[in-house]
This record gives C-alpha cells, sequence and structure tokens, in this order.
C-alpha cells in the first residue's frame, strides 16, 4: 500500500476545475476519509455533504473516479487508480459548491412521480392484512430499500439528454407504491409516470441498477409501470 | 385522449411493431444468404418475386411494421440527440417515413406487382 493518496477534487461551482492534494493512505480507508481529512487538515474551505456515515441517509454520493457512488461504503482500495482519486460531485444535479449538490430537483420528482403513500384508513382501523409473499408485496419489498442518494439519477443518461424525465429513483418509488395494495391513488399516480418525461422514456440501459449502492433495480421498476401503464391506457384509464 | 394515454399507446405501438419487425428481419435475412447460393441476377429474383402472393403479403407486413415503429423512435431520437422541441421532431419523423415508405412501396411494386 503506497504512503499518500494523490486525490483530485472538484473545486467550485459549474465552472470550477480540479484541485490536487496529497492525502496520507490508511488500512480501510473510505472515500469519505479522504475527503473528510482534505477539509479537516488541508482546507476548510472545501463543501461536501454527509451525515450518517454507515450507508443509511443517502447524503454522501459523489463522482469517484467517474462513476457516481456512496463515499462512505466506498472503500479507496476498490476505487484507487493506482494511487490516485478523482472525486466530484454528482452528475446531472446543479452545483452548490465543490462536492455538494443542489437536489431539490430530484426530490421535487419523487412528488411529481406521486411518491407518497395515500391510504383510505384512519387510525380507528385495524391493521392492513397483507400477505408477504404475494406478487405485490414481493415487488414493493425489493424496491423500498432506497436511501435516496441519488447515485441512479446521476448515472442516468436519459436524465442528462431529458432534464424534466422524472428518473430510476422517482419511478422507483412510484413502483413500490403502485404495489402497495393499501394505497389508493394507483391511477393518478400511473398517470403521473406515463410519457416522455416519465417510464416511457427510459432506454433500459440499466446504468441505474448497475450503480445501486444498495442493489435494487429500478429498470426492472421502470419496465413494471410501463406495463402497468399500456393495461390502464388500454382499459382507458388514463 | 389524455397525452399520457397517448404516449402508452405510442410505446404499446412501439413494442408490438418492434416484435413484427424481429421476425421480418430475421426472416429477410435468411431469405437473402438463401437466395445468393449460387449466384444471383437480376432475372433470377425476379422470376422468384413476381405474381409471388407470399413474397408481396410479408413485405406489406414487413413496410406497415416499419411505417409504424420507425417515426416514434426516430422523434424519440430528434429530441434526446439533438434537442428538437416535441412537435418538430414528429414533423421531421413523419416527414422522414413517409419518404421512406414511398420508396418501399415503389420497390415493392417493381418487384412483385409489375
Amino acid at each position: 500500500m503506497p504512503a499518500k493518496l494523490t486525490v483530485k477534487v472538484w473545486r467550485g461551482r459549474e465552472d470550477g476545475a480540479f484541485r490536487t492534494y496529497e492525502v496520507p493512505r490508511e488500512e480501510s480507508q473510505t472515500v469519505l476519509d479522504v475527503v473528510t481529512y482534505i477539509q479537516r487538515c488541508l482546507d476548510p474551505s472545501l463543501a461536501y455533504r454527509y451525515a450518517c456515515r454507515v450507508g443509511m441517509c443517502g447524503s454522501c454520493a459523489m463522482t469517484v473516479n467517474g462513476k457516481a457512488r456512496w463515499t462512505c461504503r466506498t472503500h479507496v482500495a476498490k476505487v484507487a487508480r493506482g494511487d490516485t482519486l478523482e472525486i466530484a460531485p454528482l452528475s446531472n444535479l446543479p452545483v452548490i459548491k465543490d462536492l455538494a449538490t443542489d437536489m431539490t430537483d430530484f426530490f421535487d420528482k419523487w412528488t411529481r412521480a406521486r411518491g407518497r403513500f395515500a391510504g383510505a384508513g384512519t387510525r380507528r382501523d385495524d391493521f392492513a392484512r397483507v400477505e408477504p409473499a404475494s406478487a405485490e408485496r414481493r415487488e414493493a419489498d425489493a424496491g423500498i430499500e432506497c436511501i435516496g442518494c441519488g447515485v441512479c439519477y446521476a448515472s442516468c443518461d436519459v436524465v442528462t439528454w431529458r432534464p424534466d424525465f422524472l428518473g430510476p429513483a422517482a419511478l422507483n418509488r412510484a413502483w413500490t407504491l403502485v404495489n402497495d395494495v393499501r394505497d389508493v391513488e394507483r391511477r393518478e399516480r400511473l398517470a403521473a409516470v406515463a410519457g416522455d418525461a416519465g417510464c416511457h422514456a427510459c432506454h433500459t440501459q440499466g446504468s441505474c441498477t448497475e450503480r445501486c449502492p444498495k442493489a435494487l433495480e429500478p429498470t426492472r421498476a421502470i419496465a413494471g409501470l410501463k406495463r402497468l401503464v399500456a393495461k390502464a391506457a388500454g382499459r382507458g384509464e388514463l | 385522449m389524455t397525452p399520457a394515454a397517448r404516449e402508452a399507446r405510442l410505446w404499446y405501438w412501439q413494442r408490438a411493431s418492434a416484435m413484427v419487425l424481429a421476425l421480418c428481419v430475421l426472416v429477410h435475412l435468411a431469405t437473402i444468404i438463401y437466395a445468393v447460393h449460387g449466384g444471383l441476377t437480376a432475372g433470377e429474383i425476379l422470376a422468384r418475386t413476381r405474381g409471388s402472393f407470399l413474397f408481396g403479403a410479408f413485405y406489406i407486413v414487413f413496410i406497415a411494421a416499419c411505417a409504424v415503429h420507425v417515426p416514434i423512435g426516430l422523434a424519440a431520437i430528434l429530441e434526446e440527440w439533438f434537442r428538437m422541441p416535441r412537435r418538430g421532431a414528429r414533423i421531421v419523423a413523419g416527414l422522414y417515413v413517409a419518404v421512406a415508405i414511398g420508396f418501399g412501396v415503389a420497390a415493392l411494386e417493381a418487384v412483385v406487382f409489375s
């Protein structure tokens, strides 16, 4: 293991540039450790975002050597090219400063995709009985662990081409809800995710599924939405 | 029809026409490979194709599937790669396909029905 890492870090906004830092190499060092070392020991003006450090909060995603990754769970040993690293903000999102991106669009699109559960039950009703082995519940469970890190969104070429495209995360969220038998807005949700800004824009390239740190499959979710939307359109429900 | 329903139907038609095209292209290629065995002349081709109901029916289906499939996909490419507005992309794609279908029908007429 080399004693030092040479780390190129994006500084500035959209029109910034990479600046190079020398960081001591450590055993089991993560990319977030590297960024934190730079900010605490070398350059306190570096802006970045993190919270939990254990892969739960979805705050720390960045572009590492050209690929979007969650930096808290990415070991340097896994991604360094020799003793060099290049760390940039996520793609497809406006840069606020350095490694921090503005995720407003990303989360607004969850709202546009009706990513909020809408139930009909009240606190006086008994618990809903949902069979865990049912087909719908298994589909919902498969996509439910999204932490909203934005890695899929930053990896999606269709988001680059069509800035209004809802993106893999919002569509994956919609898919978990249309498979939730307690939800009562299925029809409205399918109408919201149909069309060229929705599931039909997906080219099934699978970058989202390839890069998702939680090993979810937004590509599968979007394909499922296409099927359900086609059926709903055939029945005249859209 | 709502925009969502229209997009859903376009997707459905493109998917269905792609299935037809996949089969047509395989048959088309297999026919070419088979036909060129032992040399190929215009006379030989026309002798096989002229007046052939099967040949004519197959290529009518092929052209119809292209007429459905190509404009939908081409409009999407124009929108995404060349940032054309949707309406403009659909007009350009429609014009391109009209010309291409014209060539297809002219070829069919010459090879099968003349």
